[in-house]
């Protein structure tokens, strides 16, 4: 029987994966949703066409990650995934039904005509603007941890909403929508992009104030996340990552104003990344907190080995093959062409 | 009064509503991609324009169905979790590995791909157009392996060991990947998917035909739809009924549901209707054939075949439901078989392209492929309960701890929603078969930019074989 649980800590690999799945859900499905979410302030249809054409290539494989992210959890961690989605049952429904709208926009918009677009314009924001508050909600609600009896969720129905999961669903919004105007930044030009170097400028102001505001939050809210960051000599080890954050937020602030074009981009994706590691070594090892640890939530080795002897192989494929069409689709959305087929 | 609601039975009701409108898309698009790849390579072969046009009007209807194909399936990859959290745990050892598969195979190359065959006809060759819509058609089908093997695990499942809390554990991968119905329900499947396009593609050209539309165009679809009614029909007859005999080796009781029998009989009959009445144990105004049954079965006139009062009672699936969907099936599947049937002796006579009422048959069949591959699910599904794994784990015992508020709430959002939008998913490929092919050959340049500029390396390519559309 195939087992590499002697050679390999499994559970280890297995939690640093699908971390990696869903930061590059968060990432990629982000400037995603974000172009949705900034979507009715752009200045003209025209604009509109554009933002949507850029990422519509896209967006399908973009969400994979998501089902990656669901699917993995599924496979490496079955009774994480058996405990939370009933946690969470409805922010999840909430979100699926909200990437339902603006999934089929990128179809349905460019067939219908005249003031029938216009639903698909909002169905394409509002389904944005929903998944992305939920997926906010989602962190907020986990992060304050989640009630687990035996092998079952033992909390309520509306345990995951209060004032501090709202919070990080807003900051999720403004997150995304950061992530989008600095891709529209890159891939557009004249009108649209001058639209989008201001909103990225503005939403980079909200994601600095979240940003603090959930930093601070937290070891406040828990005794042993104050304790973890604030104990020497964690705490100079751990120092670095909210002096790169802001560092990267005043890069970011002064590119824009440069007229950079594809830093700002990248390095919102920092932005992500250190906010990431953050929760992430807060939240260790819990994967369901603070009940779980990912050693208890782990699947059976021989489950865990067959998967990653799949996902060694494949990932570094999809990465080339993803990456690949990205490069077919490279440069800028075009000033002169109507987009619509 | 949503409090007294079972959550159970509701988790239920929700979950075959969201897979039932689910399974229509990938059952039409697994056809679609892969009759895609037949046109662009005949295209590729012979550069005659139709094929392109064709094409290009298909893979239109291919985008809008494969969008909300995705929509829909990404809300079942986390349903599992929301509705059955118990069998997820028990079951995820064993399945979460094939769906993990399922998505690294398959999704992520369809997905991405997609990008390349629907917007990159000016961005990539021809020949890499080709590769990417063979890429896809494969990634349909790779994506039908593993989601059939999963699900024939959980109706023949083999290969594992059960822990003393219940979980499930992997002994065999091999032996659980291909479980004893998993190739014949995989085969099953794809058939039936080719045959649910084929269909389509026959009642759309007949209607073109019929209006005296489009003719070129409409002879390709009615012509290469009718060769798949008259190739692949009786082969599936063929393969359901090797597909039957393996229920009846590894699920007599879903055989014994869907021949409505209650008693255990030697040559017994073939009831070709009736009502089975699960309170009275028996099926009444059955109007029945004679030892057929036995003969289908057993291929002996008074063979045994076991009937649904060997399990006890709350062990029986609800007949009425599998009977009749299972009638419904067959019905179908024989009149795409007839309707192979009359394309030969039309094709015979040269009459093929001109019958009106040939055209009339073939409209009305446009559904059938679709209602046959529900009926078919509804078959396999309920005629495994009251089991979600069959014989290890019960469906009553495997939902969440979720109120029945919540799940009667979001089973009417998802009615809601899926009605509002697959239903403009549906008016948008009529309007797009209303419009029809395109013969002006600009369609190209703006679908296939969508909206960018034309890099040189397309310009380069451009030039070659079957590269342009002028």
């Amino acid at each position: 029987m195939l087992s590499l649980e002697g050679v390999l800590n499994l559970p280890l690999i297995w939690y640093g994966l699908i971390a990696a799945a869903i930061f590059l859900y968060v990432l990629l499905y982000g400037f995603d949703l974000g172009l949705g979410i900034l979507f009715p302030f752009a200045p003209t249809d025209q604009c509109r066409d554009r933002l949507m054409n850029s990422v519509a290539p896209f967006w399908d494989g973009n969400e994979t990650w998501l089902v990656l992210g669901g699917g993995g959890l599924l496979a490496a961690f079955p009774l994480a995934y058996a405990v939370l989605m009933p946690a969470l049952y409805i922010p999840v429904i909430v979100m699926l039904l909200g990437l339902i709208f603006r999934g089929v926009a990128f179809e349905f918009r460019f067939k219908a005509h005249g003031s029938s677009r216009r639903i698909w314009d909002y169905s394409f924001h509002i389904g944005s603007l929903s998944a992305a508050f939920m997926q906010g909600v989602i962190v907020g609600a986990v992060v304050q941890g989640i009630e687990v009896a035996g092998r079952s969720y033992a909390g309520g129905a509306f345990d995951w909403l209060n004032a501090y999961s709202v919070m990080t669903g807003v900051a999720v919004i403004f997150g995304y929508a950061l992530l989008g105007a600095a891709w529209a930044v890159m891939k557009t030009e004249g009108e649209t992009q001058a639209w989008a170097r201001k909103s990225a400028a503005y939403t980079l102001g909200y994601q600095a104030f979240f940003l603090a505001a959930v930093s601070i939050s937290m070891p406040v809210m828990n005794a042993d996340i104050r304790e973890l960051w604030f104990s020497l000599p964690n705490v100079f080890f751990l120092l670095p990552i909210p002096l790169v954050s802001l560092l990267l937020l005043i890069t970011i602030w002064g590119d824009l104003h440069a007229g950079r074009e594809v830093r700002p981009f990248l390095l919102s994706f920092g932005l992500f990344f250190t906010g990431y590691i953050g929760l992430a070594i807060s939240m260790w090892p819990y994967i369901v907190p603070f009940s779980l640890t990912y050693r208890q939530a782990a699947a059976a080795p021989s489950s865990q080995s067959l998967l990653l002897a799949g996902t060694l192989v494949l990932l570094p494929v999809i990465l080339a093959y993803v990456g690949y069409c990205y490069y077919v689709f490279r440069g800028k959305v075009s000033e002169d062409h109507e987009g619509a087929y | 009064m949503l409090e007294n609601l079972d959550p159970v039975l509701l988790a239920r009701i929700q979950f075959a509503f969201t897979i039932s409108f689910h399974i229509v898309f990938p059952a039409f698009t697994i056809g679609l991609a892969s009759w895609l790849a037949v046109l662009e390579w005949r295209w590729l072969r012979t550069g005659k324009a139709v094929y392109a046009e064709v094409y290009r009007m298909w893979v239109k209807i291919f985008a809008v169905t494969f969008g909300m194909g995705v929509v829909s399936g990404v809300v079942l990859s986390f349903q599992f979790g929301t509705n059955w959290s118990v069998f997820s745990d028990a079951g995820g050892n064993i399945l979460g590995p094939l769906l993990g598969y399922e998505v690294l195979t398959a999704f992520f190359l369809e997905a991405s791909f997609l990008g390349v065959m629907l917007f990159g006809w000016n961005r990539v060759g021809p020949r890499m157009h080709f590769a990417a819509t063979l890429i896809v058609a494969l990634g349909t089908l790779v994506s039908a392996f593993w989601i059939l093997s999963a699900n024939s695990w959980m109706q023949t499942p083999v290969g594992y060991t059960s822990g003393a809390d219940g979980i499930l554990y992997p002994a065999n991968w091999l032996e659980i990947i291909f479980n004893p119905s998993f190739p014949y329900r995989f085969v099953h499947m794809v058939t039936a998917a080719y045959l649910t396009t084929a269909f389509t593609v026959a009642g759309i050209g007949a209607f073109y035909l019929f209006r005296g539309r489009h003719f070129p165009h409409a002879r390709v679809m009615l012509g290469m739809a009718m060769i798949m009614a008259v190739f692949v029909a009786p082969l599936q007859l063929l393969l359901g009924d090797m597909h039957g005999l393996n229920t009846l080796e590894h699920q007599p009781a879903k055989v014994a549901a869907m021949e409505g029998l209650w008693e255990t009989t030697r040559g017994a009959p073939l009831l070709l209707f009736g009502w089975p009445d699960q309170e009275a144990a028996k099926t009444r105004y059955a109007l029945e054939i004679p030892k057929l049954s036995s003969l289908i079965l057993t291929h002996d006139l008074n063979g045994e075949v076991r009937g649904l009062k060997e399990w006890p009672e709350n062990e029986r699936p609800p007949a009425a439901l599998v009977f009749w969907t299972f009638r419904i099936m067959v019905g179908l599947g024989l009149l795409m078989i007839a309707t192979g049937l009359i394309a030969i002796v039309l094709f015979l006579t040269k009459r093929l392209f001109n019958t009106r009422w040939f055209q009339l048959w073939c409209m009305a069949l446009t559904p059938a492929g679709f209602i046959s591959v529900l009926a078919g699910w509804f078959v396999t599904e309920v005629g495994r309960q009251p089991w979600i794994v069959q014989g290890l784990m019960r469906t009553d015992s495997a939902a969440s701890p979720v109120i029945g508020t919540s799940v009667a709430l979001s089973l009417a959002a998802f009615v809601v929603v899926y009605t509002f939008v697959f239903g403009a998913g549906s008016y948008y490929i009529l309007k797009l078969i209303g419009q029809g092919p395109d013969t002006s050959g600009t369609d190209a340049e703006t679908y296939g930019a969508h909206g960018m500029e034309e890099p040189p390396i397309a310009a380069d390519m451009a030039g070659e074989k079957g590269g342009s559309y002028a």
